[in-house]
């Protein structure tokens, strides 16, 4: 069973899978994942003030187009005890000293671990797009994908949300907020226990030895749900300095201002 | 109008058949390869540079001014091979070992070409080694290294290691990107320059090849 087809009737009672869910498959449907024109727009560096040029609407027609004939996404899901976590957050012990997840995590009332892809066919597709010099429109496609794959991880934190809405578990308080290994201090190498704890080869994810995800187009981590408080923190942890975007700001603003949880920013 | 002010708004408007037209045109009106290049095709690439810094406009429309200069390129590459015109500067460039993010290593390629550089692209996962014997064997001015990964951004140190071993620091210059890395880190491995967007990288570029600092 899969929870897509569990909370297909978010009033009915609980099935004992949906009591007992601990790992799943799920097929995402692609047109669940078709990403926000300014989301895309916002991958190609152009400012959400600024009217596109007509060239640059007809290219994001076009890669939207080949996304969706491309794009296959599917992932795993698994809700994860705290102590559970805790093994697969310290990886390979290379995470910083402090963290702002190893203050969240502790204090979040329910976790889920999730891996998600859209598949190899896009990249190669836009491979392909870059051989033959159709270089503007590999590059919107990849932006397409991008947000495409964002808005899939936004898509299985509904499904997480729902379920435990379902179970009477979400207080009218409660945030929901994914994390990801090689952002805020969580290591890369924290890939490998969380490969081991979901086995993605499943639906042919693979890690690399430099802890990349094969295909590409793939995002892992944890979905964090708690009091939006716990997920509340400064910018200010010695590693912040290096960080190029501070998109933690746009999510913590986001989960404050939305009276729902979703329509957030993605993960970090 | 001039043929070669006709290249060079037909480049910025991304038509890359009129620049094939228009270039092939020039050929049979005996203006030299150079010339077209230099005041047709990399003039057009000049001026889309310099409106993409402002942000009048953006990256679709730099990468269409692009494949239309490649069109152009097509046209003239055969010529400067058997005229023996060299390139402003020669670079071999890939995204290191561990890491197959293409895309901005990608765009700094074509940047680079549009402003006249020969690019040797090595693609993606690229080990050390093959940076520094393709750079030898190209007889290459400069190396760009691309990273996504903080776990792949030692292996940029390492072709640095390597170069400093073969005592080739002077010859070959060394240029670093990628989310991951800083200008600090450029430093900190003793990288020649880091180039934090594609215009940025082009111009570095430019400059170790005019060894300006």
């Amino acid at each position: 069973m899969e929870w897509r087809d569990c909370l297909k009737n978010p009033d009915n009672a609980l099935t004992t899978e949906e009591e007992n869910i601990v790992r799943e498959i799920i097929e995402i449907r692609v047109n669940d994942v078709k990403p926000d024109r300014n989301e895309v727009l916002k991958n190609q560096c152009i400012p959400p003030d600024i009217e596109p040029s007509k060239k640059t609407e007809i290219l994001f027609k076009r890669a939207m187009d080949l996304f969706l004939e491309t794009s296959h996404p599917k992932g795993i899901v698994s809700e994860i005890s705290i102590p559970e976590f805790e093994v697969v957050y310290s990886g390979e012990g290379l995470n910083e000293k402090k963290t702002p997840l190893d203050e969240i995590f502790r204090k979040a009332d329910n976790l889920a671990l999730f891996v998600l892809t859209i598949g190899n066919i896009v990249s190669q597709k836009i491979d392909e797009l870059f051989k033959v010099n159709e270089f503007a429109l590999g590059s919107m496609l990849d932006s397409v994908a991008s947000a495409g794959i964002d808005k899939a991880a936004d898509s299985i934190e509904n499904l997480f949300f729902n379920l435990l809405s379902k179970r009477g578990k979400i207080s009218p308080s409660a945030g929901i907020l994914r994390y990801s290994p090689g952002y805020c201090g969580w290591h890369m190498s924290g890939q490998k226990k969380l490969f081991e704890f979901l086995n993605p080869e499943d639906i042919n994810i693979t890690l690399l030895s430099s802890y990349l995800m094969k295909p590409l187009k793939s995002i892992s981590g944890v979905i964090v749900v708690g009091e939006k408080e716990i997920h509340n923190f400064r910018d200010s942890y010695p590693f912040c300095s290096q960080c190029k975007t501070h998109f933690c700001r746009d999510r913590i603003r986001s989960l404050f201002r939305e009276s729902k949880h979703t329509n957030k920013k993605g993960g970090i | 109008m001039d043929i070669l002010k006709e290249i060079s708004e037909k480049l910025q408007l991304g038509d890359d058949e009129k620049v094939s037209v228009f270039t092939k045109q020039a050929i049979e009106e005996k203006i030299p390869p150079k010339e077209i290049l230099d005041k047709g095709l990399i003039q057009g690439m000049d001026i889309i540079g310099a409106k993409y810094k402002v942000h009048e406009i953006f990256l679709p429309e730099v990468l269409l001014a692009a494949k239309a200069m490649h069109a152009g390129m097509a046209i003239l590459k055969p010529m400067f091979i058997k005229e023996g015109i060299p390139s402003i500067g020669k670079v071999v460039m890939g995204t290191v070992q561990g890491d197959l993010h293409d895309i901005g290593k990608n765009l700094v390629g074509i940047m680079l070409k549009g402003a006249g550089f020969e690019v040797i692209d090595l693609g993606n996962n690229v080990s050390p080694l093959k940076f520094i014997e393709t750079a030898k064997k190209e007889n290459a001015d400069v190396i760009g290294m691309s990273a996504l990964l903080t776990t792949t951004m030692p292996v940029m140190k390492r072709v640095l290691d390597l170069l400093k071993e073969e005592d080739l620091c002077d010859r070959i210059k060394t240029i670093i990107g990628g989310a991951p890395v800083s200008e600090e880190y450029a430093k900190e491995i003793g990288a020649d320059a880091y180039g934090y967007d594609s215009a940025n990288a082009v111009e570095a570029v430019k400059k170790l090849v005019r060894n300006e600092k």
